[in-house]
């Protein structure tokens, strides 16, 4: 049985979701309505009698003091166009998964396979539209057709009776289970059109190198004692296809790569990641020696470091760009929960305390056509700040430290960074707890969601560019509450000492998750029709890689899989016993008894062919804006503080819960009037001591534009100098790096190749380079190599991006600093040395120039100056420190000025350097490795003591009036501005958004 | 057992800030704070009768998608608890009519006033006659927002007290009633405990942001005719140390205890003196 339960607002309540669609309308389409009404509707599909669908309608579904109901009968009425969205058949309904559980409750049974609940929400638009209005509005802001699709509905075709027509998106598949068998014994182009077509994402070489395998006589005879015939089964190609992709297996990273620099000197590389990024790590550590607080690097699913004696610190950045290209909602929510399930699932699981999220995006501004197939800006900005919105405050983490960085380029593809972090006991029964490992013989079990046919081909499809087949299935939703609860269930099963290794059910599925763990014991007998499924028609080889969320897959002993499961239903988790690990050999999947799969380990995970790149470095030539444009010094400050990779983000930052578990002690937000930017936020985790932790990123993709070699040094000194601006111990700090490149691979549609392979080349020398002479150790990191927009002649490269995040210890948060100025009177230092370095500066994109002189990082002076700022932390010299980055010292001035409101007096010609500088180089050149700092006149001397032979200026002092006013060399006054100006001057442009 | 003040943090599908509330009720003096997840409640393992005070935390039960708490509240109605006839619905009736206290936060507030425990006017407490809903913003917000307490209000947890400057952290927080009447009476009966003001908690404020959602008559927080039950949007769990005040770096005058835990010293005073 069939119903359709409507619920609307009563007569007189305010509708301020209606408000807020009427107003982004407007916003996104330009569409001016009068009004928008919206009603949720319910389709129930089950067999209920009509008391108990009356109890559900009134009840959990309809709030009774502001909603009314009705049941088969419309609610809608007086409107001029009406248009109802629902979900597609098989997408994730989160709030129908919710509206089923409160229905079984009422009737105390749970649902048939056959029944179910599916939610799509009616807009009832009022004002002049016509019917191509309809269409835009509903396609072009209130749907998104890859998941969504929806029905429009005039007052005249309405049917008064019986409302919008009864649609069930339920997944219909007439398709029978088989296992298809691929023949490779074909020509070289055969084989690259079963990749193609199969949408594989493997090479030729990739594919010759299966072909010989299965060729081989040996491995032919060893299939027939198994059962299997001569050819490879489709679950087979598609485990290599999944474990062998660029997103699981780094192929690029670990590339050997011929790098010719300027001068035609040349070097071999035999992976980048071995050589710079593990490289860098190693040598950190032995100079560290005892002071070495790694626990564990780059092997699991997340990064470890030593907080304290009882506790470890566990951090993972990730990147989800393909799916919320498509879908930026649903892949920014799948973004954030996912990164989740990385640290929870390191070592034998840790609890998360916090989300951090970094989004490069085009202007929301954006006024140009659109190539096809891509979202507004402004859509995908929309959309990813609320996946993550739902995907962190759902989960009660709390979101303390990102950024949102913008440049045409990422019209193409948008970048969101998402990050988390966990506290691990450093002992777990008797064991340290990051450490895990399967034991022959444990049970395979599966924790969480069901499978469906989410994100197949996720992995091999975020290794391409998006074109015109991209697939639908591509896109997943996350779904924070059943997550949730599956966190609730294994932090008490870890507790109690029911498993011995967990593993993300992420990228590749099952055969990721299962293939991986399995390394310990050296094989695995995996029983896929097994595998809850969300609905019927799912393919052996589908079940293997499905990417549905919210899964983990653990090593339960035999004598605990009982208790276990037992534990998973009492809180409501679903956990399945999927098979064993084994100690065969063998990468082993059955389906009703019969052998699907059957590769041996080593091919599956060493089997890959080794690319090879070549790279060419030519430093690039820009031109230079002339002596004529430049601005007169307050135009320019205005202007910069309004550039949006400058100007308040307050409008965003306040959507995130940054103060859920009771820990944030340093907010993202400070000040006199709670909305100054900080440097970065401290948390203190431990409700019985003051340890704290913070967490600071660098991003400079403006410098590639001049040498990767100094973005990637000046990536990670922004991170530092963040991380020690607020009072992060620079001796115990840990770096993570995010590579996103564009295609570094020459060929024909990537004709440029050898130079963008150079980029990364330079990129990551930086990386070993810095991270040594800093002392700091990467213990995580991803890289995300594809990302350009490429349909027609239309391609789009986004500007070579690192991500590099810092997480660290904070050893008292009493002695941490804010960035805004305190009290009148206080002295104003800058710490460091200031250059003409303007290159890829943001007054020279103000200017539309990219400059040459790009910031370089002398690490040595930098390092002893943080570790003397964090003496004078400690000492409680710091009345407030920020960092200068964006828009050099006129932005620092004046965002520390109206932080704190109070005003500055700072005279030019104090400025340190070692070279001549004009008053605009002083004010708005972007050397590094800087920090604004104001320390009360009694702790002057001291301070000053401490600053002995470093590069120190005082530059002025804090006044009362709030006024800010900076002198020129020549005495004059060149920028007299109240802060009240600045402020909103700072504050206006995404301050709606 | 005699001679402790035990308390009781229900946790589980979604709720987030039951680690932060214990902790407030142990600095505020309870020997217990149990964090009890309801699965285990409904499995009859724990009961509700063994506790004095009864903490609904924020958080998005079950993400929220049918309304705010509405899914959470539907569940207590109609879970059974194992091996018995009994809701947990039906074991919160009873705690209260023993004269127990009980507290919601955000989530726990809107759970509160949807099941009716709140305002529960003339001592019904099975009859919702106001709720919370979208913030007239239509976002979710994460701000600090000063509070006007109620001098003549019955409510145990605020004895004493003036003003509280705390975080609201919500989307749906916005306190609306079923009618005229029901505002009259909770007016009259000095019901709104906590009200949105200005800085020095001298009047109620109806702009955003001091009014952060738009709430009628600027109403943060409530309780029962009997004061013993008590729901806020706001997080006096969020506010216990002063380094949790947003501006701890530039006020030195802050006391060591922040004014959240006020409340909880309040309400375990009150346990200590009414029902030991």
């Amino acid at each position: 049985m069939i119903s359709r339960i409507e619920v609307g607002l009563k007569q007189g309540v305010r509708d301020a979701r209606g408000e807020r669609v009427c107003r982004e309308i407007r916003e996104h389409l330009g569409i001016q309505l009068e009004s928008v009404r919206t009603l949720d509707v319910y389709t129930v599909d089950a067999e209920l009698t009509a008391e108990q669908l009356q109890k559900a309608a009134s009840g959990p579904f309809c709030d009774p003091v502001i909603q009314e109901y009705a049941i088969d009968a419309p609610l809608a009425s007086g409107f001029d166009l009406l248009i109802e969205v629902g979900f597609r058949p098989g997408v994730t309904d989160n709030v129908g998964r919710t509206a089923r559980e409160a229905i079984q409750y009422i009737i105390g049974r749970p649902f048939s396979a056959a029944e179910g609940v599916f939610t799509s929400v009616q807009y009832l638009l009022r004002g002049a539209l016509t019917a191509t209005d309809g269409e835009r509005i509903a396609a072009g802001f209130l749907a998104n057709g890859l998941i969504q699709r929806w029905t429009i509905v005039t007052p005249e075709t309405f049917d008064n009776q019986r409302g919008v027509p009864v649609q069930v998106p339920r997944v219909v598949s007439h398709s029978a289970v088989q296992v298809r068998e691929i023949d490779l014994q074909v020509a070289d182009e055969h084989l690259l059109q079963i990749s193609r077509e199969g949408m594989l994402a493997l090479n030729l070489e990739e594919m010759k190198a299966i072909q010989a395998f299965i060729a081989d006589p040996q491995v032919q005879q060893q299939r027939r004692s198994v059962g299997l015939g001569p050819l490879l089964t489709d679950v087979e190609l598609e485990a290599l296809a999944q474990t062998w992709s660029e997103h699981c297996k780094h192929k690029i990273f670990s590339a050997c790569i011929d790098y010719e620099d300027e001068n035609g000197r040349g070097e071999t590389i035999d992976s980048l990641f071995k050589t710079y990024i593990v490289g860098a790590t190693r040598a950190v550590r032995q100079a560290k020696g005892a002071n070495d607080f790694c626990l564990s690097v780059f092997k699991d699913n997340a990064g470890v470091i030593r907080l304290t004696d009882d506790w470890s610190l566990v951090y993972k950045v990730e990147t989800h760009n393909s799916p919320s290209a498509l879908d930026p909602y649903g892949g920014a929510l799948t973004g954030i929960v996912g990164v989740n399930r990385d640290p929870f699932g390191t070592g034998r699981g840790a609890r998360l305390i916090f989300n951090t999220d970094v989004f490069c995006f085009a202007s929301p501004f954006y006024d140009k056509p659109l190539p096809p197939r891509l979202l507004h800006p402004r859509r995908i900005f929309e959309g990813v700040v609320e996946g993550v919105e739902h995907g962190g405050n759902k989960s009660g983490i709390p979101t303390i430290n990102g950024s949102l960085v913008f440049d045409e380029r990422f019209a193409g593809k948008p970048l969101v960074y998402c990050g988390s972090a966990a506290l691990m006991p450093a002992q777990l029964h008797g064991r340290p707890g990051h450490e895990k490992k399967a034991e022959v013989g444990d049970h395979i079990l599966m924790v969480g969601g069901r499978v469906g046919k989410d994100g197949i081909h996720g992995a091999t499809f975020s290794s391409e560019e998006l074109h015109e087949g991209s697939p639908v299935t591509a896109v997943q939703i996350g779904d924070p509450i059943t997550q949730r609860r599956m966190f609730d269930f294994l932090l008490v099963a870890r507790d109690a000492g029911l498993y011995n290794a967990i593993t993300d059910n992420g990228a590749g599925g099952l055969s990721s998750s299962v293939g991986e763990m399995a390394g310990d014991t050296g094989g695995f007998e995996l029983h896929l029709d097994r595998a809850p499924l969300k609905y019927a028609g799912l393919q052996p080889w589908e079940i293997l890689i499905s990417e549905a969320q919210e899964r983990m897959t653990l090593a339960v002993p035999p004598q605990q899989v009982e208790r276990f499961i037992a534990l998973a239903r009492q809180m409501d988790v679903e956990a399945t016993d999927l098979g064993q690990f084994t100690d065969s050999g063998y990468f082993h999947c059955l389906y009703q008894g019969r052998t699907v799969a059957w590769l041996p380990m080593e091919f599956v995970h060493e089997g890959t062919p080794q690319l090879r790149l070549p790279a060419r470095w030519q430093p690039p030539r820009h031109s230079e804006p002339a002596l004529t444009q430049w601005p007169a010094a307050e135009t320019a400050l205005l202007q910069l503080l309004g550039a949006l990779n400058i100007c308040s983000k307050e409008s965003v930052v306040r959507r995130y819960d940054h103060e859920v578990q009771g820990a944030t002690v340093l907010k993202p937000l400070t000040g006199v009037d709670n909305d100054g930017p900080a440097d970065a936020a401290v948390v203190r985790p431990l409700f019985d001591a003051f340890v704290g932790v913070t967490a600071a990123h660098g991003i400079c993709p403006r410098y590639s534009d001049i040498d990767t070699y100094h973005m990637m040094a000046c990536a990670i000194d922004e991170a530092l100098r963040n991380y020690v601006s607020v009072g992060g111990n620079i001796d115990h700090v840990a770096g993570l790096d995010n590579f996103c490149w564009c295609d570094p691979v020459e060929s024909v549609k990537t004709p440029d190749g050898r130079y963008k392979a150079a980029q990364l080349v330079r990129a990551n020398q930086a990386l070993y380079d810095y991270c040594v002479a800093f002392g700091v150790p990467l213990i995580s990191g991803k890289d995300s190599m594809k990302n350009d927009y490429q349909i027609g002649d239309t391609k789009i490269s986004i500007p070579p991006t690192v991500l590099f995040s810092v997480i660290g210890k904070v050893d008292d948060v009493r002695r941490c600093t804010s960035m805004d100025v305190k009290a009148p009177g206080h002295r104003v230092y800058l710490l460091g040395i200031s250059r003409a370095e303007l290159g890829g500066s943001e007054l020279y994109a103000l200017l539309g120039h990219v400059g040459n002189r790009v910031p370089q990082v002398d690490a040595p002076s930098a390092l002893r100056r943080y570790r003397t700022l964090n003496r004078a932390q400690q000492a409680q010299l710091v009345a407030s420190c920020h960092d200068l980055s964006d828009g050099g010292l006129a932005v620092a001035l004046a965002e520390s000025a109206f932080a704190g409101g109070f005003g500055l007096e700072i005279d030019l010609a104090r400025l340190r350097s070692d070279e001549p500088l004009t008053d605009m180089e002083r004010l708005y050149g972007e050397s590094q490795s800087r920090l604004l700092v104001t320390v009360a006149p009694d702790k002057a001397a001291e301070f000053e003591k401490l600053f002995s032979g470093q590069d120190l200026s005082w530059l002025g002092s804090v006044i009362a009036e709030p006024q800010l006013r900076v002198r020129g060399t020549a005495g004059d006054w060149l920028i007299d501005l109240p802060l009240a100006t600045l402020k909103q001057a700072w504050q206006a442009p995404l301050k709606e958004l | 057992m005699t001679g402790q003040v035990r308390t009781l943090v229900i946790a589980g599908n979604g709720t987030n800030c039951e680690r932060e509330v214990a902790n407030a009720c142990l600095l505020a003096g309870a020997e217990v704070a149990d964090i009890v997840h309801i699965a285990r409640l409904l499995a009859g393992e724990v009961r509700l009768d063994d506790y004095h005070f009864l903490n609904f935390a924020g958080g998005f039960l079950d993400g929220d998608d049918l309304g705010s708490a509405k899914a959470g509240v539907n569940r207590l109605q109609h879970a059974r608890v194992a091996g018995t006839p009994e809701t947990l619905a039906d074991q919160i009736r009873r705690f209260v009519a023993a004269g127990k206290l009980v507290m919601g936060v955000c989530n726990g507030f809107q759970l509160m006033v949807k099941m009716g425990l709140l305002p529960a006017l003339d001592g019904n407490i099975q009859q919702q006659t106001a709720s919370l809903t979208f913030n007239d913003g239509g976002r979710f917000e994460d701000r600090w927002v000063y509070l006007r307490v109620d001098p003549a209000s019955p409510c145990i947890f605020t004895r004493g007290l003036e003003g509280l400057y705390l975080p609201v952290r919500h989307g749906e927080g916005k306190f609306v009633v079923r009618d005229a009447a029901v505002l009259q009476a909770i007016e009259a009966q000095h019901l709104a405990v906590l009200q949105y003001s200005d800085e020095r908690y001298q009047a109620p404020v109806m702009d955003y942001p001091r009014n952060p959602n738009g709430s009628v008559a600027a109403i943060a927080g409530v309780c029962d005719p009997t004061g013993r039950l008590f729901g806020l949007m706001p997080h006096p769990e969020a506010y216990v140390h002063r380094t949790h005040h947003p501006r701890w770096t530039r006020e030195n005058d802050l006391p060591e205890e922040g004014m959240g835990l006020w409340l909880y010293q309040n309400a375990i005073r009150f346990v200590r003196e009414q029902l030991l």
